[in-house]
């Protein structure tokens, strides 16, 4: 067990890079984000103190390896330019380049996560806090879209099981509920997502236990860029990625099975379970191959994988359920 | 003047060149590594996207040609016709070529079991014969009443189109809809034009006849 230092994180190593954003944008963030970057770098005690900003992925310092870091992991991983300028993030547009050119100016300092319902401690975590709480490791997972693509992403975390032993679930708790921010004034595309607002997703207490599933509050080795759920969202790679809620503000442990964005909008379409199954498609398309993105121009789709190759550490999970059923 | 320009044989060959344009644009992109994170996906919509915008063109031309009063413009019909029959082929050619990789039960069982892919191979396979019979040769040989016949297939066509696009996308359906009211407008247009032509020439008819027929006799 590693136990982390207080100041472990710094975020005196900031670099900002035209990788986040349009070449346009980026100088525009530059120049609204100069002087707060200044404030940290000098004045560190000073940051508590300053107004709201827009986020700009920092370096995270101190990262643990684990079982799925670099030197344990074969697969290739997706160029960050690729992963992060080609993903869905609904309230910021719904074309896969839309978030990452509308979500810039999203502000994400400060914010607060509230961990509620059945639980014998309810809190609320301050960012701080969320990084602090345990030590921040770098996880390679593959990333299934449930439109036919993936990923492989280094996200940076901690199995989401350490947050909910600090809260401490009651016997009555039998799912997790995640509701991501929302807010009409910063993501002004929302009327057009065509989803019910804000975004909500759910997982079995088991499923959110599995220590696959990771509290994620960075990628490529910084903290998340806003277009792919800054500051803090869920992976769980054996589900297809809407299962992933990404910016949470709520965390609701409950007795029944939550309702699910994806769900409510199209119900035969999406299920609860959203595992990455090959054998059973979308109503829509095929699921039993994907495109990996950043190959080359004639790539061939690759076979998808039961559970997406998670299967030794998640099958048991969902023995004797019909999966064709429960999709 | 405006005459003048549409009949010139070099308003033909700018209006050809700015259709390939969407082409060329593409390869361009595609040597400057500009196809995004996902090329096929990006090749399959610009073409999908040019197909339906080619489609709502041509269905522009004649109800423009009657209301600005300039009968040269059917000079690129045909033109823009064919072009949404190529773009097609584009389309069609990347999803067989790089999304599917020539994995022909896959695709056979999609066009069967995929509705949105049964609709938009519909619309494919009907603008086949109407490229095909786009010529003057083929005007001639089928006669201009079945031939013009034939060709009202462009209609269902550009409806399948759009309902392809509008069965495909996830839940935001703001682009499909556009395409939708384009084309509800052209044909809406088309509806309006026929209604009015049934009811003036019916009584127009006749006193055309008697008025030759007095003629004759006279």
């Amino acid at each position: 067990m590693v136990i982390r230092k207080k100041g472990d994180l710094s975020y005196s190593d900031v670099t900002p890079k035209a990788l986040y954003m349009g070449r346009r944008n980026f100088l525009l963030g530059l120049l609204a984000t100069s002087g707060a970057v200044a404030a940290y770098k000098n004045f560190p005690s000073l940051v508590a103190a300053a107004g709201p900003t827009g986020s700009v992925p920092v370096k995270l310092n101190g990262l643990v390896q684990g079982p799925y870091s670099k030197d344990n992991i074969s697969e290739k991983v997706t160029p960050a330019q690729d992963a992060m300028h080609y993903n869905n993030y609904y309230e910021f547009g719904t074309d896969k380049t839309d978030p990452s050119k509308n979500a810039n100016s999203f502000v994400t300092t400060p914010w607060s996560l509230s961990v509620e319902g059945e639980v014998k401690k309810p809190r609320t975590f301050t960012m701080d806090e969320l990084l602090k709480l345990a030590p921040l490791e770098e996880r390679i997972y593959r990333h299934r879209c449930v439109e036919a693509w993936s990923i492989v992403v280094p996200w940076v975390g901690y199995s989401f099981s350490a947050l909910a032993k600090l809260v401490e679930p009651t016997p009555s708790a039998k799912y997790v509920a995640f509701q991501s921010y929302f807010e009409k004034k910063q993501m002004p595309l929302w009327r057009e997502a065509g989803i019910e607002l804000p975004y909500v997703e759910g997982l079995r207490l088991d499923e959110a236990m599995n220590p696959l599933t990771l509290l994620c509050t960075g990628m490529y080795g910084e903290t998340l860029p806003n277009q792919d759920g800054a500051p803090v969202r869920m992976v769980i790679p054996w589900k297809y990625g809407f299962k992933s809620a990404k910016s949470i503000v709520k965390i609701r442990f409950v007795k029944d099975q939550p309702p699910t964005t994806w769900n409510i909008t199209n119900a035969n379409e999406y299920g609860f379970y959203s595992n990455v199954n090959p054998n059973v498609d979308h109503p829509r398309w095929s699921q039993a191959k994907e495109h990996r993105l950043g190959g080359g121009f004639f790539d061939r789709p690759i076979p998808t994988l039961m559970f997406n190759g998670y299967g030794d550490q998640v099958a048991s999970m969902y023995a004797g359920m019909d999966l064709r059923k429960n999709f | 003047m405006i005459k003048a320009i549409l009949t010139s044989k070099w308003t033909k060959v700018l209006v050809f060149a700015l259709c390939l344009a969407p082409l060329a644009i593409l390869i361009w992109r595609g040597f400057h590594n500009e196809l995004g994170a996902n090329h096929i996906e990006f090749i399959t919509h610009a073409t999908g996207d040019w197909t339906l915008r080619f489609l709502v063109l041509t269905l522009a031309i004649t109800p423009l040609r009657k209301i600005l009063r300039q009968p040269q413009l059917i000079r690129f019909r045909r033109m823009l016709g064919l072009f949404a029959f190529f773009y097609v082929c584009l389309h069609f050619a990347t999803w067989i070529g790089l999304d599917k990789f020539f994995d022909w039960p896959e695709m056979w069982k999609d066009v069967q079991k995929r509705r949105f892919i049964t609709v938009g191979f519909a619309g494919f396979l009907l603008l086949i014969p109407l490229a095909i019979t786009s010529t003057a040769g083929w005007i001639r040989r089928l006669g201009g009443k079945r031939w013009q016949l034939l060709h009202r297939a462009v209609y269902l066509t550009a409806i399948l189109g759009v309902i392809h696009y509008y069965w495909l996308v996830k839940s935001d359906v703001t682009k499909p809809l556009q395409y939708a009211w384009m084309l509800g407008i052209l044909l809406a247009w088309r509806a309006g034009d026929w209604l009015y032509s049934r009811w003036t020439r019916p009584a127009a008819r006749p006193i055309q006849r008697k008025t030759s027929t007095s003629a004759e006799t006279a």
